[in-house]
């Protein structure tokens, strides 16, 4: 078994989580506070992956992202950046397709948390940032341990945003989930088990971790 | 001397009512806060630190505008830096008993004080779950007084002491108050809590 797809998957997965979790602390920690149209909207956009078809979520993707015109086109002028069938491409496209799963959580559990506890931070004269990072951010570790192995195991488990966008270019797009398909549509159910295999043990130890981790904090890792 | 002259809407079951209270605090001066619930005793307390705003008002202490609705001034918690005790403690469940102190100030030797006066020395280690109510109300009281405020609003602070204890704190307390010039302010529902303890009472109703 050729173990590429593997590695390309788990760095893949390594990278968008790292990306998800800078933007989507702020981004959650925003959203959990109050609410405007502004961010009704915007968290409508964040949530729209998750309801619908990634081919449809991949092929606006593959249109915003073709260097022909757009952001695509800007970048590629701009910036001689390709996103189309790169693994920069793959890495936004990811990012994008797994955020509910990173602000999700977290937002969620910024918003359990009792008003008073920030307050009673700002009343002793600390800023914002340093309640957040001192007093917020540690009463919610679980829930920010989840949402990260939710999104490297959601990104694992990626197939038609990976393919509209990536393609299956060996070695820079061709991700564990694409092989599996590659690997059936060429008969080769060997191959497309090992991988199938790998993938389904790697989430698992993930699943179960959540569990472990939070033992007698959560009694689901959605929660 | 701190003067407060605000207008709050507030929600209750009767519908929207607006609570409305214009008094002055002499400095160095301990006032009780008491009055049916519902009536706006803690609302008053958080316009006061800058937790809430009202929608008209003036609040100055000791000749600082913290807020002036016509004017919109408006200073923000961390400037006003009251000393605030929650009514449901607001204790960081990630610290430990020293960790709140040590959030609050850096002064050692007054930490190593509030230990002593709210007889929490042996639980230095211990976070705020696997304290008694009694111990927790005392942290929370011990944290607001960390930062040696000017103004201390104390949202019944008292309610799960036992007798003994409350009698010996509030004791200790008065001292320290004394000792900092601080005008303290206490909703408090027993009426018996701080007799012979307050200068000055203030009544709110519902409004």
């Amino acid at each position: 078994m050729d173990l590429t797809p593997i590695w390309l998957t788990l760095k893949l997965a390594g990278i968008t989580t790292l990306v998800l979790l800078l933007i989507g602390l702020p981004l959650a920690y925003w959203l959990s506070k109050g609410r405007s149209f502004v961010k009704i909207i915007l968290e409508a956009i964040i949530t729209m992956p998750l309801v619908l078809p990634p081919s449809v979520l991949g092929f606006y993707l593959l249109m915003a992202f073709s260097p022909k015109h757009g952001i695509g086109g800007w970048l590629q002028k701009v910036f001689d950046v390709q996103l189309v069938f790169s693994f920069p491409g793959l890495v936004l496209a990811s990012v994008i397709y797994s955020m509910p799963f990173m602000i999700g959580p977290i937002k969620s559990a910024l918003q359990q948390l009792p008003v008073s506890l920030a307050q009673a931070s700002y009343t002793l004269g600390k800023s914002e940032r340093q309640t957040f990072t001192k007093v917020l951010l540690p009463n919610i570790r679980a829930s920010v341990l989840t949402a990260a192995i939710l999104t490297f195991a959601h990104t694992l488990g990626e197939f038609g945003v990976v393919l509209m966008i990536g393609g299956n270019i060996p070695g820079v797009t061709r991700v564990a989930s694409i092989a599996v398909y590659d690997s059936v549509e060429n008969m080769d159910y060997h191959s497309a088990n090992a991988y199938s295999l790998t993938l389904f043990c790697i989430t698992f130890v993930m699943v179960v971790s959540v569990f472990v981790f939070n033992k007698y904090k959560a009694k689901s890792p959605l929660e | 001397m701190i003067t407060v002259d605000i207008e709050k809407k507030l929600r209750g079951y009767g519908g929207q009512q607006v609570l409305k209270i214009a008094k002055e605090f002499p400095t160095g001066s301990i006032t009780k806060i008491y009055g049916p619930s519902g009536a706006g005793k803690t609302t008053f307390l958080k316009i006061i630190a800058g937790l809430v705003a009202p929608e008209k008002g003036k609040i100055v202490f000791e000749g600082d505008t913290w807020l002036d609705t016509d004017t919109k001034i408006s200073l923000s918690p961390q400037k006003r830096k009251v000393g605030f005790v929650f009514q449901n403690y607001a204790l960081f469940p990630n610290m430990t008993i020293r960790q709140h102190l040590e959030y609050a100030t850096d002064d050692e030797q007054w930490i190593n004080r509030l230990f002593k006066m709210g007889k929490l020395d042996t639980l230095a280690t211990h976070k705020p779950d696997y304290l008694s109510g009694g111990q927790q109300q005392r942290l929370a009281i011990l944290r607001a007084l960390a930062i040696k405020p000017k103004l201390l609003l104390m949202d019944e602070p008292f309610s799960a002491l036992d007798p003994e204890m409350r009698s010996e704190l509030i004791k200790e307390l008065r001292s320290v108050w004394k000792e900092f010039g601080m005008t303290v302010l206490i909703v408090s529902h027993d009426q018996r809590e701080l007799d012979g303890n307050a200068d000055g009472e203030l009544f709110i109703t519902n409004p």
